[in-house]
């Protein structure tokens, strides 16, 4: 039998925190003393995190969203016939016509938010495996092709070029080559990745198969951070789901390919999303990065050929398969393909995912669809890629965001993670954090990072100044680290000090 | 560069043959591929500034100091970590170099004590080296920032000390114990600038840490450091010599200021060792200085007597003239010697030459006698020469490796490293021992099967073996047709092949599994290099020479012989047990284990020595003391062996002793022995020798003094003079001379003189020649006597059996910390990881007798009692018990039996069937002992 109603309440994390499942029982209680039935699917979340929770309703027109829903206005809404799509202070009208969402280009998050996240039907409706099964009809050589020519870059912050990588890995010589999926977003104000675990987790699955496929892998894991734990389960059983449909395990769909997939829970180190400190850690050793070469696509986890791609250059691959390198290739500017899932976050008022093609503006995303700060504030500062990403000031705010154009302007896209600082924000005190930051997260392997770090936030918190000192300390940094983790800490300190200059002429109290 | 001289050269050798060509500032260069930059550039004299990259561990690329620019290259990678490539165009000394480098030591020394002048390290000091070197002048990070300068000492372990407050987090200290050792003790625990290297939750006294010394000496500052250098201060001098423990023969620098021995670094250049050690080699030397040594010669006309000091001339002219009355009156015969595994080759030649040519009798034996003369004699029959086939290097090809009674991690450690690091590498690994030793379950190391046969069932094993490898159609025909005798082969095949040989067969006997022994069998066949590591628990056997023969024959039948990585490869116990036993001290060979009836060899020696010889084969060391308690064999003399405690059925050996008109006793100390000896000799410990020791892979390593002997004599100055004494003419000026007289008399040895020595650092026999530069694998081409020989091996059980009276069988074995009789060790700080011999014993055994964990326990077998504490263990299984037989008082010979090998009458020390009760208090020949021990010595017992 099937209920009168079906409603949507996201089960992701940020709307738990916010009381979803409060909400859910609420909706349960008042409905069954309405003597109403209703069918509440719990969705991942459409990425409009400044309206969580989302509570939506179906209607024969679409679904109905209201925004910030707790349990507190279940009585009211049900006053206001939501059921029926009614009005409602908290309602956002059809959900499809929200301006917020109506302006995205959603590809990668086409389904997330929108299905049951565990539904095989939904995925499939939805256009789910059909890059995977055209995948399967190619040989290793045409998808890397595909991929290649697509322009894909990788969406965990270098950048490079995701097709080249496999072709390494399709070509190195090894008894067992890995896919590893790097799920470890420590980027402060990303969740990206936690986004599409949780809301769309075949999708990842999908990309795996195909990176597989392409490479000749037969194993994977999910390098999964153990501050997700919605997302370790999500992923757990869509695993079992998708292996008990045979869209992973031996005999993939009768095409003959074997693909085993599995989940690795972290142990909370920020360091461990740098591929070689992931590969250590994935191998039962402590998180420290490995130098380089070896590249970790010729000796890589276990010293095999490895293939570690991050969650979202993986989700954008069934895409590329399914319509066409050409199609995907035609998205972005320049040598940026596609479209990029941006976290904004921070000082704003409408923070949350939204997924362009590349070559919008900063200004566009925080202004049009961060909708300022949330404060009212002028906007100081944004920080892109990251907490390793540089500061900008509003006058560069009209910069279209693509790789070389952020890279022009001593930036960098990272995970596409953007932060935003009102005018009450002090930036020594951010480039102090800066070095506390990489002093936290330190690996401790290499002495630039390990010390230079802890020296570096000692020289910020100092009375006086020594500019020269911290300039010189930046440049071993640079110059010197072991990985992106320290060479990378002077970015937000060094932009920090050459566009707010002032903030730094100051004595410390 | 320390006082050593040598060169550090950052990373480990790369062993591809293809040679990659590459220009370092500007310099042409051709190393091979997989070598790191900075080992090609330090390989060309260029120094590249480092500190985490040292050559005998991988490089983790930490320090960043020895970061280059390479053209075309993005950043200043690592040399350490970069490999050389073809056209590679690398830049060493740029400004930007230079300035990160300073950088990086300010960085450093912001988190280090400004202490140089009072630290133990000063002047050898690679961070001291490094700031000096990058030029830094100046630390401008203020005082006061977080830093680890008030980190507490550990000073647990008695030989070294632990100051964190000096670390650098350079790790070498854990890859040592990880890469080098394999023990895995240590970690870096904790992250980022709160990372710290920790052995494990605790100090590194009670932790896993087994003290091999190897994080010492990887440490490149203060922070690791021998306590004897915070004592003494550095060293100034520097002697290469050779450990005298166990039969690796570890080349070791031993580091003097004056005459103080300062500390006993091993040798990155030794052969045997490749600069690793262990804790005994390393750090358990300071007996040579302990105040129970004696150092004056003493004598006394009857044991009842104290002893006397007398000066040399005295003390040889007493024991000459006793050895010449006893010899006048009741024949040549009645007396002999016992020449010692622990003394040089030199000094072990003239102990058998003063036997044969003053004494006038082949009465001479060795210590080999209850250790590996089943290695001789079975090794011999089959391949022709009475010695292990390979160098320990040959295991790092090993695919296989079977382990049969031995214990390397405990009783050879530094080769036991080596056996981990390769099978850490993926080589599989069949343990064949009763009882569950380290190499069975360790850190990342699992045998593939543990064969827990009980003992004294090693033959029907290795038959089993056979049998399978014969049925399974596993046999190496190519080698067995080509290299092998086809007679002997035939018959050996057909007695393999028999049912009563089969797995199935023996399975019970053995008390293992027959599907493990296939499966084990097969593993060995499959190689395809596999290799056979055996030790004590092979030959101390009544079957202990047919067991040799049964492995011999194994490695025959697939072909494991005559190249890297496979072999027969007996575990040698002592430092000298194989050039004992090729210096000829046998009674009936002489050196080159030539018979004494073969007239030509005697002929040879007789005009060497100007003396006629005996064509008798003489005593060996059981018949000595069976005359010697029947009457008949009445003087003897003993060089640095102790058999009152080392030999089966102590209560026997001691009526033997106690018989002699004359004993002579050459030692260090008054040991057991000399508590029946009228003449007491001071020996000189190998820090004060000049000779030769031969280690188990046959190579004849060179033994420096470092130190002058305190006895004013060489051991074979004092050899000589009672020769000389006897009428018995010696004239050598030095020991060099003896070695040359050795390599004259000796076939296999006839190129070796201290000049090779001396030039190669070391050589394995046979080096003549036809092998100028010596042998590291035997029977590469041919067997030593042509073809290999098969010899049938019917297994038969031992007379040592269980039965209601005596349930339990009984075995030994070492431990790390202790060597064998404990003479050396237990003078050491060594004594603080073993203070007793225990009873192993499991659980369910101990449960059954109402024996708990700590409980005294008595061990009674049919020869007599002891007494010890037990020891609740998984590694034996129900029915054997097991213990280490360190310690004088613990009596353990005073209930193994009268039994011996077949062929070599090497005591049955392995299996003693005994019965184990609560006991409440000591045996009554441990209270004996006590007393005796109480009031024999002249000087007062240390303090131990």
């Amino acid at each position: 039998m099937s209920a009168q109603f079906r409603l949507f309440v996201p089960g992701d994390m940020l709307a738990v925190a916010l009381g979803a499942d409060e909400l859910v029982k609420e909706l349960e209680r008042q409905a069954k003393v309405k003597n109403l039935s209703l069918e509440i699917i719990r969705n991942g979340s459409r990425g409009m995190c400044w309206a969580e929770t989302l509570l939506e309703v179906q209607t024969p027109a679409g679904r109905m969203a209201y925004a910030n829903v707790t349990a507190k206005d279940v009585k009211s809404l049900f006053k206001a016939d939501f059921l029926n799509g009614g009005a409602h202070p908290k309602s956002l009208g059809l959900t499809r016509k929200i301006p917020w969402l109506a302006k995205q280009s959603r590809i990668i998050f086409n389904r997330c938010g929108i299905i049951d996240p565990l539904s095989l039907d939904e995925f499939a409706a939805s256009g789910g495996f059909s890059g995977l099964l055209i995948a399967l009809q190619m040989s290793g050589r045409e998808i890397i092709e595909q991929i290649i020519q697509s322009g894909l870059r990788g969406r965990g912050g270098a950048g490079f070029p995701a097709g080249i990588k496999w072709k390494t890995v399709a070509n190195a010589d090894g008894n067992t080559k890995h896919i590893v999926c790097n799920a470890d977003e420590g980027d402060s104000g990303t969740f990206a990745d936690r986004l599409i675990m949780e809301g769309d987790p075949f999708r990842i699955i999908e990309g795996m198969v195909i990176a597989a496929l392409a490479t000749g892998a037969e194993h994977g894991m999910i390098y999964l951070r153990s501050e997700y734990p919605f997302a370790v389960k999500m992923m757990r059983n869509a695993i079992k789901i998708a292996k008990n449909a045979n869209w992973l395990g031996a005999d993939i769909q009768g095409f003959g390919r074997n693909f085993e997939l599995e989940v690795f829970v972290g142990a909370g180190s920020y360091v461990c999303g740098e591929e070689t400190a992931l590969l250590e850690s994935l191998e039962g050793k402590p998180g420290i990065v490995r130098s380089k070469p070896p590249l970790p696509a010729i000796e890589g986890l276990f010293g095999q050929p490895t293939v570690i791609n991050n969650v979202i250059t993986l989700c954008s691959v069934p895409d590329i398969l399914a319509r066409g390198a050409n199609w995907h290739k035609k998205l972005g500017i320049g040598q940026s393909t596609g479209t990029m899932p941006f976290q904004l976050a921070g000082n704003l008022a409408k923070g949350g995912l939204v997924e362009v093609p590349f070559g919008i503006s900063l200004l566009e995303l925080i202004e049009g669809f961060g909708g300022g700060t949330g404060n009212g504030s002028q906007i100081k500062a944004l920080q892109i890629g990251g907490p390793l990403g540089a500061y900008l000031p509003p006058d560069m705010f009209a910069t279209k965001v693509g790789y070389e154009e952020l890279s022009n302007i001593g930036a960098g896209i990272g995970h596409g993670g953007i932060v935003v600082y009102g005018s009450d924000v002090n930036m020594r005190e951010q480039a102090e954090y800066a070095f506390e930051f990489c002093a936290e997260e330190s690996c401790g392997k290499c002495t630039p990072c390990r010390i230079g770090a802890v020296r570096g936030k000692e020289l910020m918190q100092a009375k006086t100044f020594n500019k020269s000192l911290i300039d010189e300390l930046c440049e071993i940094m640079i110059e010197g680290s072991a990985c992106a983790m320290g060479a990378m800490t002077p970015i937000p300190v060094q932009s920090a000090m050459r566009y707010w200059p002032q903030d730094f002429a100051k004595e410390n109290k | 560069m320390s006082i050593h001289g040598h060169t550090d050269l950052g990373t480990p050798p790369a062993s591809a043959k293809t040679s990659v060509c590459l220009k370092i500032d500007n310099q042409d260069i051709s190393v091979p591929e997989g070598t790191s930059i900075l080992r090609a550039a330090r390989q060309a004299g260029l120094e590249i500034p480092s500190l985490c990259a040292t050559q005998s561990l991988k490089p983790i690329g930490s320090c960043r100091l020895c970061l280059v620019e390479i053209d075309g290259v993005k950043g200043t990678p690592s040399s350490c970590t970069t490999p050389v490539q073809d056209g590679m165009k690398v830049k060493t000394q740029t400004p930007k170099l230079a300035k990160l480098r300073k950088g990086v030591m300010e960085l450093y020394i912001s988190d280090h004590p400004l202490d140089c002048l009072t630290c133990a390290a000063n002047g050898d000091c690679e961070l001291q080296d490094m700031a000096a070197n990058v030029g830094l002048r100046d630390v401008r990070y203020e005082g006061g920032g977080e830093n680890h300068l008030s980190a507490s000492k550990d000073t647990s372990n008695p030989y070294f000390s632990f100051d964190p407050a000096k670390c650098i987090v350079c790790a070498r200290c854990v890859r040592a114990c990880d890469e080098v050792q394999g023990t895995l003790a240590l970690t870096v625990a904790g992250r980022g600038f709160d990372a710290v290297i920790a052995a494990g939750n605790t100090d590194f006294f009670t932790s896993e840490c087994v003290s091999c010394g190897a994080c010492v000496a990887a440490c490149p500052t203060a922070t690791l450091m021998e306590n004897t250098v915070i004592e003494h201060g550095l060293p100034d001098r520097v002697v290469k010599t050779t450990c005298a423990y166990c039969g690796v023969g570890c080349s070791f620098l031993a580091e003097l200021k004056g005459e103080t021995l300062v500390r006993m670094v091993p040798d990155p250049e030794g052969k045997a060792n490749h600069g690793h050690s262990c804790v005994k080699g390393r750090f358990a030397w300071g007996y040579a200085a302990h105040p129970d040594r004696i150092t004056k010669p003493m004598i006394r006309e009857t044991t009842q007597q104290d002893w006397r000091e007398v000066d040399w001339d005295t003390a040889i002219n007493f024991a000459a003239k006793k050895l010449t009355a006893i010899k006048h009156k009741h024949g040549s015969k009645a007396i002999g010697g016992i020449t010692s595994s622990r003394c040089t080759n030199e000094e072990v030649w003239l102990v058998q030459k003063i036997i044969r040519a003053a004494f006038g009798n082949n009465n001479v034996d060795t210590c080999a006698r209850v250790c590996h003369s089943p290695t001789g004699y079975g090794l011999k029959q089959t391949f022709g020469e009475s010695a292990g086939t390979q160098h320990f290097d040959s295991v790092t090809a090993a695919d296989v490796l079977l382990v049969i009674g031995a214990n390397p991690t405990e009783a050879h450690p530094v080769f036991g490293s080596a056996m981990k690091k390769r099978i850490r590498e993926g080589a599989k690994l069949i343990v064949a021992d009763p009882r569950a030793i380290e190499l069975v379950h360790a850190p990342h190391i699992e045998a593939d099967f543990h064969l827990a046969l009980q003992p004294g069932t090693n033959v029907a094993l290795i038959n089993a073996l056979a049998h399978v490898v014969v049925t399974e159609n596993l046999v190496d025909t190519k080698f067995v047709k080509s290299r092998c005798d086809q007679d002997s082969f035939t018959e050996w095949k057909a007695f393999a092949a028999d049912p009563a040989n089969a797995p199935e067969a023996v399975a019970e006997i053995c008390g293992l599994a027959a599907d493990d022994i296939r499966a084990a069998a097969r593993l060995y066949a499959a190689g395809p290099n596999s290799a056979i590591y055996y030790g004590l628990g092979v030959t101390e056997h009544s079957q202990g020479s047919t067991m040799v023969i049964g492995m011999a024959n194994l490695a025959m039948a697939t072909g494991n012989i005559g190249r890297m990585g496979v072999g027969v490869n007996p575990m040698r116990g002592q430092n000298n047990v194989q050039g004992s036993c090729d210096m000829g001290s046998f009674p009936h060979e002489f050196a080159g284990y030539r018979p004494v009836s073969d007239d030509t060899t005697r002929k040879q020696f007789e005009t060497e020595w100007g003396v006629d010889l005996s064509s008798d084969p003489g005593l060996r060391i059981p018949n000595m003391l069976d005359e010697a308690v029947a009457g008949t064999f009445l003087g003897m003399y003993v060089q640095g062996e102790d058999i009152a405690q080392s030999d089966p059925n102590t209560t026997h050996v001691e009526a033997a002793l106690s018989n002699l008109e004359c004993l002579i006793v050459q030692d260090l100390f008054l040991n057991e022995t000399a508590r029946f000896a009228h003449v007491f000799l001071p020996g000189t410990s190998f820090l004060e020798k000049d000779g030769t020791f031969t280690n188990a892979e046959r190579r004849i390593n060179r033994v420096r003094p470092a130190i002058t002997s305190p006895t004013g004599l060489s051991e074979w100055q004092v050899t000589q003079k009672l020769a000389n004494a006897m009428g018995y003419k010696m004239s050598y000026d030095n020991s060099s001379q003896i070695m040359d007289e050795i390599a004259q008399l000796s076939p296999s040895m006839a190129g070796v003189s201290f000049d090779l020595l001396d030039k190669e650092g070391s050589v394995q026999w046979p080096c003549n020649e036809q092998a100028p530069s010596g042998t590291p694998i035997m029977h590469a081409q041919e067997f030593t006597h042509g073809k290999g020989m098969f010899l049938t091996t019917e297994f038969a059980a031992t007379k040592e059996r269980t039965n209601r009276k005596f349930p339990l069988l009984l075995t030994t074995g070492r431990l790390l910390s202790q060597y064998n009789v404990g003479q050396q060790t237990r003078r050491t700080d060594n004594m603080r990881w073993a203070v007793r011999d225990e009873l192993e014993i499991h659980a369910s055994d101990a449960q059954m007798r109402g024996v708990r964990d700590g409980d005294l326990v008595s061990i009674r077998s049919r020869m007599g009692e002891t007494c010890l504490v037990a020891k609740i263990s998984e590694r034996v299984q129900p029915g054997v018990v097991y213990t280490t037989f360190h310690h004088p008082e613990s009596g353990a010979n005073i209930i193994t039996t009268e039994l011996s090998d077949w062929a070599t009458s090497c005591p049955e020390y392995k299996v003693t069937a005994v019965q184990i009760t609560p006991a409440n208090h000591l045996s009554q020949w441990q209270d004996q002992h006590k007393q005796q021990a109480a009031s024999r010595r002249h000087q007062p017992e240390p303090a131990e």
